[in-house]
């Protein structure tokens, strides 16, 4: 580099002529907005800004001014190489801005393009209903209990006040165990749980059971050999039937709606004693037809039986039946998931096929 | 019981305008079940037709129809003949029908059918000419109704058969029969007596006693009375077989006297089929008043009758000319103790039976047992209308008013003459009085009933009641041998006064603890299974031994762990399931036979699981409490029955589609959802791999609990397997044992303190034989890695030249971790060449450059 000049006429050195300078902002500008990409911005950018650009060139030349012209050529070039630079970079950020938008639109997807990868599984309706039922009990203050499905006739009959010569025993399609003198049979209603929970827990007691029970029935649209029931049982002092209805009464409203109408009837089995059946008002013809084939034309359908526990039940479990009453009821799950959805065929329920299941949600 | 409602009005006042429906709805009050309503399902206009012209015209589908002109009056609003066409040909121009006009319905299977002109065969039929099947009248179908010969016996009727007439009346269609159920605890109630009974307590119409009448009426006993003598010498339980048997003879029946029409009607509309006047009547006494009756040949019976139990060896032929052996349990009613002539209460014998010329009767009307009755009626099965009414309790006082009836209605139709032998043998418990306190029914119903109310109902329905203070003492009507105890009681107050007026109130238990620990568990393995794509089944339980052998399973060893049903619903299906995925693979069959190629399925259920000989469970009777020791009995002979859970997957696991190719569901798919069990119950299980049967030999794995409890299998099914049910191929599956499983997750986690320190990783390839499970050199890492190794994972194998033929090569990431300070270099590769030497050391493991 040259040492200063002092005789040196800034006017002589072109590269610092104002005219030289604003020209080459006006190119640089003009440049600048010229790029449509950011390739090309960067290709003329160097021209402008780089080191052998006309601005650049003219600040090297500033060195080789007097002193007393240094500060006016230098505040120009610094202006201009600003008013270039700014330009730049504000181009820049407009074809960035550009591309990010460009980006986005050439990211768009058709959402609408369906999945199905792994389509969800379901549970089964008619466990999401039992569970439905076991949290009510739960939220009532009742605990849920089981027991097993072959069962000793004991338990199924005979602790429940059916006694071996009772036409009630001959009204249950029994499964027997083969020898059937062994004892054991597939338990025919859940109520088997009763005797056994009065025996391991005695009183007071609140449970209902949940499970599979067996008749002997072919499979068809109405019948099914193997099906569900909640069976309820409390034993307490104090109980009455009304406390009976009560509790059905609340069941019938969460499983089909506070408007549901019930009606208790009465009616016989050899382990209460008073009886009843728990109908509920017909849902197809809510009673107004006579010709409705759901409920025949009587208004209502039966959903199951119910009754004041049997003294001779109490007995036999060990509960002193003058101190302590009771109540019992055991209704059909299939029956209230066919009323609760409108399934009206019983072998969609149980033969697997999983568009069955696939209907409904994971919360019934 | 089918209550014809004229019969029904007879005993009870029902008011002139109740219709069958209304009645249906009272009797349900009081605990009579509506089961049908018979009759009443024609409506007008259904009128006399005379046929005037009748011309046969073959059609080209092979039937000849007739089409015919029919004078129905004015019927019609014309008085023009009436043309319809009509497929009968039992009858000709001149006979008189039943004609139903357009606007007439009529009941058919598929509910109500009103007729409307309609063109048929080339004409417009105006109507239709009926069959008895079409008015619910019988099941003819053979023809249409002429009502010409119908009654050409009955000039009365015939007469009133004018074309235009209304033959809803003629027909007796208007007529109502309510059909209710029955409940075994009122066996009064198989009677139209015990019925109006019930009416009159469900609506307070006055009930007049048939009886009541009929006993006044009832000649003594005397000792020129049919000898019969009760000689029961096995009564069981202690009970009489049969502890009254009345008899009354008529003489001098008309032989040719045919049943009256009023009486067969009841018959026909009650559900039973005349017969002849005999039989006929001692049917219309049975369901009038609920007495079974037996009608003898008097002709054909020796000197005396004697009921005693059958000896070994004998033999009876019943009316229904069935031959029958004996049993020493059967109550017989035989000739002089000799030959059996009957078999009590059941059905009688065919010896003895009347027939065509029977012209003396003795008939028969006794009280039996119960339980001889129900236990012959089901050892013979002949569940007959007089075992249903003795199994379930006849009024023993009943006797003489019901032979009363039918001795008059011989008397009156069969022109006969009653004789003077009345017997009335034997002598009958009075019913045992119950005491009970006035305050017990409001303590067990819930309703504040008064001492009036309660001694009110009481007597209403028949009891006599003395009241000392409190407590009362009841007398049950000999009607209602059910009722034995207070709380038998208690159900007459609470029905008859109604159960709609009990109030509905909510318990208050003492509260609980919520769903127990299993209950939680399958829920959360079922839940999650769901989400995995997995769809829950069910099914009945029951598998054949060609199911086992489809398996591959051994039939013996199945059967020993498992119990057989004495009465299947299908003898190919006897046995109870030992496995889950035995039933399940129907489910899997039928989604594939209808369309399905991706099916994934899980169920939860119970499966028999004997694991020795099985012991007969004790009994005990009704209303004991065993001792323990029957007790534990009883409860070990039932076979254990743990919950299973299975799963099933076919085709895909990942589908194909628009995003690109499917991914075939694989064993390390179930391995994946067993895993995923694991984690989600916080419980660890351990994979190894075995061979046992559904399983494909080379692609099955055992699962088990870290303290080697074998909890099941997951593999492929065997190609057998999938060959012998028709299977998709490849379809793999697993089933646990999901009963241990709950129990390994019954305890709390004890949580450890996160280390917060850098982790470091360091990747390692092992070579290995091919034949080195991977669970096993990634214990041996495990082992050999120290307590800072906080995770290794296999993320590559490679089977290939670079390794060798007969190995493979494992690669793991290996993270450490300390949780007191960070880790240096050197520390991390010592630890990790500890544990690479530990593989070399047990599976000699070569670190690969």
């Amino acid at each position: 580099m040259s040492g200063p000049n002092t005789s040196y006429d800034p006017v002589e050195v072109a590269a610092l002529d104002p005219t030289t300078i604003d020209a080459a902002v006006e190119a640089a500008l003009a440049a600048a907005a010229g790029a449509t990409t950011l390739e090309e911005l960067k290709a003329v950018r160097g021209a402008h800004q780089g080191d052998k650009s006309p601005l650049a060139l003219a600040n090297r030349e500033i060195g080789a001014l007097p002193p007393s012209a240094k500060a006016e050529a230098g505040k120009r070039v610094g202006q201009a190489r600003g008013r270039v630079g700014q330009a730049f970079t504000a181009r820049q950020a407009e074809l960035e801005a550009e591309r990010d938008e460009r980006i986005l639109v050439e990211e768009a997807l058709d959402v609408t393009l369906p999945g199905g990868r792994r389509p969800l599984g379901r549970r089964h309706p008619i466990e999401l209903m039992s569970q439905r039922i076991a949290d009510l009990f739960v939220g009532l203050g009742w605990e849920v209990v089981e027991g097993p499905e072959i069962e000793a006739e004991w338990f199924n009959f005979d602790a429940l006040n059916f006694d071996a010569d009772h036409p009630a025993r001959q009204m249950q399609d029994t499964f027997y165990v083969d020898p059937p003198q062994d004892g054991l049979i597939l338990r025919t209603h859940t109520s088997p749980v009763q005797a056994r929970t009065l025996l391991e827990r005695g009183v007071p007691v609140y449970v209902a059971a949940i499970g599979r029970v067996f008749r002997t029935d072919e499979l068809d649209a109405t019948h099914m050999p193997a099906f569900h029931q909640v069976e309820g049982l409390a034993v307490d002092e104090g109980i009455t039937m009304a406390h009976l209805k009560g509790t059905l009464d609340r069941l019938a409203a969460e499983l089909f709606g506070a408007d549901i109408t019930t009606r208790l009837r009465p009616s016989f089995f050899p382990f209460t004693e008073p009886s009843a059946e728990m109908d509920l008002r017909c849902f197809v013809c809510r009673g107004e037809d006579p010709d409705c084939r759901t409920c025949k034309g009587t208004g209502w359908i039966e959903w199951g039986g119910c009754g004041m526990v049997n003294r001779n039940v109490l007995l036999a479990c060990g509960v002193d039946p003058d101190r302590y009453t009771g109540f019992a009821f055991g209704m059909g799950i299939d029956r209230a998931l066919m009323f609760r959805t409108g399934v009206s065929d019983m072998r969609d329920m149980i033969e697997g096929d999983v568009r069955f299941d696939a209907q409904f949600g994971m919360e019934i | 019981m089918r209550v014809p409602v004229d019969w029904l009005r007879e005993y009870v006042a029902v008011p002139q305008e109740a219709t069958g429906l209304d009645i249906a709805a009272s009797l349900v009050a009081v605990g009579l079940e509506e089961e049908g309503l018979h009759g009443g399902g024609v409506t007008g206009p259904l009128v006399v037709g005379r046929v005037l012209t009748l011309e046969k015209e073959p059609q080209k589908n092979g039937k000849t129809i007739n089409w015919c002109s029919v004078d129905v009056g004015s019927a019609n609003g014309t008085g023009e003949p009436q043309g319809i066409v009509c497929g009968a040909h039992n009858f000709e121009a001149g006979d008189l029908v039943v004609v139903i006009l357009p606007g007439g319905v009529l009941p058919t299977p598929q509910g109500p059918l009103e007729v409307s002109a309609r063109k048929t065969y080339g004409h417009v039929s105006a109507g239709m000419i009926c069959s008895e099947r079409e008015l619910g009248l019988g099941e003819d179908h053979d023809g249409i109704i002429v009502l010409t010969r119908r009654y050409a016996d009955d000039p009365a009727m015939l007469e009133r058969c004018v074309p235009g007439a209304d033959a809803i009346a003629l027909l007796g269609l208007d007529r109502e029969t309510v059909e209710v159920n029955v409940t075994p605890d009122r066996g009064y109630c198989f009677s139209v007596r015990g019925v109006a009974r019930e009416y009159g307590h469900a609506t307070g119409a006055a009930f007049s006693d048939p009886v009541a009448d009929l006993a006044r009426r009832v000649p003594p006993a005397s000792p020129s009375g049919y000898p019969v003598e009760l000689a029961d010498d096995a009564p069981i339980r202690g009970r009489a077989g049969c502890d009254r048997f009345g008899a009354r003879v008529v003489r001098g029946l008309d032989v040719a006297a045919p049943t009256p029409g009023w009486m067969r009607t009841r018959l026909t509309e009650a559900g039973m089929r005349p017969i002849s006047l005999a039989v006929d009547v001692t049917n219309y006494v049975m369901l009038g008043l609920g007495q079974p009756l037996h009608a003898y040949d008097l002709a054909t019976l020796g000197e005396k009758i004697v009921v005693r139990r059958a000896r070994p060896g004998e033999r009876l032929t019943t009316l229904d000319d069935v031959d029958r052996a004996l049993d020493p349990e059967d109550l017989l009613i035989t000739d002089g103790g000799g030959t059996p002539i009957g078999l009590a209460g059941v059905m009688g014998g065919a010896s003895t039976e009347v027939s065509g010329s029977t012209t003396d009767v003795l008939l028969e009307a006794a009280h039996f047992d119960p339980v001889t009755i129900a236990r012959s009626a089901r050892r013979h099965r002949l569940p007959s209308e007089a075992s249903r009414r003795f199994e379930r309790g006849v009024d023993p006082e009943l006797a003489p008013a019901a032979l009363q009836l039918a001795v008059e209605l011989l008397v009156e139709y069969g022109g006969g003459t009653a004789g003077n032998e009345v017997t009335d043998a034997g002598s009958v418990e009075p019913p045992a009085a119950i005491p009970m306190s006035v305050g017990f029914p409001s303590r067990i119903v819930g309703v504040e009933y008064d001492a009036a109310t309660v001694v009110g109902v009481l007597e209403q329905i028949g009891c006599t009641v003395a009241a000392d203070g409190d407590l009362l003492t009841v007398l049950p009507p000999t009607w209602r041998p059910d009722l034995t105890t207070a709380e038998d009681l208690v159900e007459e107050v609470a029905r008859i006064h109604g159960y709609d007026r009990i109030p509905s109130v909510l318990p208050t238990p003492p509260g609980g603890s919520g769903l127990t620990h299993a209950q939680r568990v399958r829920r959360t393995v079922a839940d999650l299974l769901a989400a995995q794509g997995l769809s829950e089944v069910w099914g009945a339980p029951f598998v054949g031994e060609d199911r086992w052998v489809a398996l591959g399973l051994d039939v013996a060893a199945e059967s020993a762990r498992t119990v057989r049903i004495a009465n299947p619903l299908s003898d190919e299906q006897p046995w109870m399931r030992t496995s889950l995925v035995s039933t399940m693979v129907d489910a899997l069959r039928r989604n594939v036979s209808r369309g399905a190629k991706d099916v994934a399925l899980f169920e939860l259920g119970l499966v028999t699981a004997l694991t020795g000989p099985r012991q007969a469970a004790p009994t005990e009777d009704v209303g004991v409490h065993p001792s323990d020791a029957t007790l534990a009995a009883i409860r070990d002979a039932v076979p254990p029955q743990p919950r299973h859970l299975a799963v099933l997957l076919a085709g895909d696991r990942d589908r194909a589609g628009w995003w690109g190719a499917g991914r075939r569901a694989e064993v390390v798919d179930v391995l994946e959802l067993v895993q995923a069990l694991a984690e989600a119950l916080a419980v660890e299980v351990v994979v190894t791999s075995d061979a046992v049967m559904p399983w494909h030999p080379g692609r099955c794995a055992r699962v088990s609990l870290a303290d080697g409890t074998v909890l099941g299998h997951v593999g492929e099914l065997h190609p057998k397997v999938v060959a012998a049910l028709g299977l998709p191929a490849r379809t793999v599956g697993g089933e646990l044992d999901l009963d241990a499983l709950t129990v390994a997750a019954d305890r709390p986690v004890t949580a450890s303190t996160l280390a917060t320190y850098p982790m470091a990783q360091s990747d390692v390839a092992l070579v290995v034989d091919a034949s080195v499970p991977a669970a096993q050199v990634h214990e041996a890492l495990v082992a050999g890695g120290g307590d800072l190794l906080e995770e290794v994972r296999l993320f590559d194998v490679y089977e290939g030249d670079q390794v060798g033929e007969g190995r493979r090569s494992l690669a793991y990431r290996l993270t450490f971790r300390s949780p007191e300070r960070t880790m240096t270099t050197d520390e991390v590769s010592a630890l990790r060449d500890a544990a690479v030497a530990e593989a070399a050391r047990v599976h000699g493991a070569v670190q690969r450059a």
